[in-house]
């Protein structure tokens, strides 16, 4: 299927519902949303570009950019604004040619500009009409519909690439035509060149649930904005939970109206997620787990897994508040070993997926997927006995300590129990010793103390003493991207440059 | 009929319209009302009702799938026809909704 027909379908069943709510000049029904859709795609098919580009912050220009690419037959391709120049110039030159809708700041920071790169401003974009095209058709759905670039900090950009059939194949497996009531809306706070920004949009539409968007993510006016639109659902990165948590206790709010609040992006400290549930006891959590390349969400833990979980006195299913659910029906996930051997229940390994929205294409570079459509994910993780899936982070993230392969997550997560810890970020850093050592860089919780012996012992207490942290530092805060996914390799550079400030000793025994 | 997935097909006899979720294993004809579906946009049969074997109606936003071809539709338009492959009735798929993640 096309991204168009979910559009045309959605307003032929709903043309007078709201589709996006606009601050300014009001709301947009689904009819309108189309008809904005067509009037820019006619406009970019006068245009003859090959790719509508977005570089801009989250509005109603998102959803109509989408459509419109699609209606033109071209890929959208959003762009994170805030890149430092010289890496956005790299992602612009090799989305190029084609048409960019930008926020204010970019066409100062191209230098002389990127060929066949035609910029207009949002609002100028959202004037835009041309000459009637002839009709296309269907729409292929073999064509490239999304280009994500990922934000890599080293090497050339790489481009995921979502094609029609990857993204309307998730929607129609998980989503509900129709299924929301008129008077659910949606909050979205991630970027448009997240993965879950474009799945909004597409989840939404088929739902016919109201878009609600904020433009700049703060914790204050996602509150305001969630209250004033009496928003029904929400989906944050981890790093937002905890600020908004922050915010509702300060002011006492409720948010009667919200019903789903969904969380991925990164790892959830579990006593973020018991807060939650305590403070927001009508609202049913969601932790989803996906990749840019599977098209948004493989796996989900629903609200009754979390209630089931918290409730439960069973440490193993008390344990899956930690974990990201199960995979989706239409899904096959495998943990498999190095050599690719699929592995038995609680036996830890790489990640696999299979399925339709499974693209793990990327522009200009060989396919990744294996003859057989198995996606390798690099993510490390295990299935327990009753099919419940727990990541725990990128391969590359894994510590090699004297040969024994050490997940920096579980020891964050044994860190983050310890009252004195609001944050806390593990690595490893080389050792002459043991190849690689475990270096935690750690925040503490306001007014908290605790030295580095304290919290090593605390570890080697809970774990084996190797898991203990070699070195700790202290830190006021730890670096996060955008989207909430902690920048371990920006820490690691830090730590390996630093002298080791606050060294304590190796732990005792090994 | 080419039931592509995505493409999208409307009753002669009623409002009915659907698209193809997942194709067929080989080809077989859809009809809705009793009277084969055309492609949405396309000519129909003028002043054609319903064949009252075929007139249970067809709810939007529900799923048919057929197990023999492994067809499977969603209905986007309702109307009062009912949706057969052959003469026979497919029968509706119940689906669990899957909690909302983006």
């Amino acid at each position: 299927m096309h991204l168009s027909s979910l559009l045309e379908i959605a307003a032929d069943a709903l043309g007078d519902r709201v589709a996006v709510s606009a601050r300014g000049d009001g709301a947009l029904t689904y009819a309108d949303l189309l008809a904005r859709a067509e009037a820019a795609s006619r406009h970019v098919q006068h245009a003859g570009v090959g790719r509508l580009v977005a570089v801009d912050v989250n509005s109603e220009a998102v959803p109509i950019g989408l459509f419109a690419a699609a209606l033109a037959g071209i890929p959208y391709v959003p762009v994170n604004y805030r890149l430092a120049d010289a890496q956005l110039v790299a992602i612009l030159t090799r989305a190029a040619p084609g048409l960019a809708v930008v926020e204010p700041s970019v066409p100062g920071r191209l230098g002389p500009g990127i060929d066949g790169l035609v910029l207009l401003s949002r609002d100028e974009f959202l004037q835009v009409d041309g000459p009637a095209a002839p009709s296309r058709g269907e729409g292929d759905a073999e064509d490239p519909a999304v280009l994500l670039f990922t934000s890599g900090t080293t090497g050339e950009p790489k481009a995921a690439v979502l094609r029609h059939r990857h993204l309307t194949s998730y929607v129609l497996e998980t989503v509900e035509f129709l299924g929301a009531g008129p008077d659910e809306a949606t909050l979205v706070c991630v970027p448009p060149y997240h993965i879950a920004g474009i799945a909004a949009v597409l989840t939404s539409v088929w739902a016919g649930r109201r878009l609600v968007y904020l433009p700049h993510f703060s914790a204050a006016e996602w509150v305001d904005l969630a209250v004033a639109e009496a928003v029904t659902h929400a989906m944050v990165v981890p790093t937002m939970l905890g600020r908004i948590l922050e915010v509702l206790r300060e002011r006492d709010e409720k948010l009667p109206a919200l019903r789903h609040l969904s969380y991925g992006g990164g790892r959830m400290p579990i006593a973020l997620v018991e807060e939650a549930l305590g403070l927001l006891p009508h609202v049913g959590l969601v932790n989803a787990y996906g990749l840019t390349e599977t098209s948004s969400t493989i796996a989900v833990l629903g609200p009754d897994d979390h209630r089931d979980a918290i409730a439960s006195s069973d440490p193993d299913v008390r344990m899956r508040l930690g974990s990201v659910g199960r995979p989706l029906p239409n899904l096959e996930v495998e943990v498999r070993d190095p050599l690719g051997a699929a592995l038995p229940p609680g036996t830890h390994g790489e990640i696999w997926v299979r399925g339709e929205q499974v693209s793990g294409e990327y522009l200009g570079r060989a396919a990744t997927l294996s003859p057989d459509g198995w996606l390798a994910t690099n993510d490390g993780g295990w299935l327990d006995a009753e099919g419940f899936l727990f990541v725990e982070g990128r391969l590359d993230d894994v510590i090699v300590r004297g040969g024994e392969n050490l997940s920096p997550g579980e020891i964050e997560d044994v860190l983050l129990q310890h009252p004195a810890v609001a944050d806390c970020a593990v690595v490893g850093v080389p050792d002459d010793q043991w190849g690689e050592a475990v270096a935690a860089v750690v925040v503490l919780a306001d007014g908290a103390g605790a030295d580095a012996g304290t919290l090593q012992g605390w570890v080697a207490e809970r774990l084996r003493s190797t898991r203990s942290p070699q070195r700790i530092e202290f830190r006021a805060e730890l670096p996060y991207s955008e989207t909430g996914k902690l920048l371990r390799r920006v820490l690691k550079a830090e730590l390996c440059a630093e002298p080791e400030a606050s060294h304590q000793g190796p732990p005792s025994g090994s | 009929m080419d039931l592509k997935p995505g493409s999208r097909w409307a009753s002669q006899v009623c409002d009915t319209e659907i698209v193809v979720v997942r194709a067929a294993s080989a080809g077989v004809s859809l009809e809705c009302g009793g009277q084969a579906m055309v492609p949405v946009g396309g000519d129909r049969a003028p002043g054609a009702t319903p064949d009252p074997a075929f007139a249970a109606g067809s709810p939007i936003g529900k799923r048919f799938a057929d197990p023999a071809s492994g067809l499977e539709i969603l209905v986007t338009k309702a109307g009062a026809g009912s949706l057969a492959i052959g003469g026979v009735a497919i029968p509706l798929k119940e689906a669990k909704p899957l909690p909302s993640s983006d």
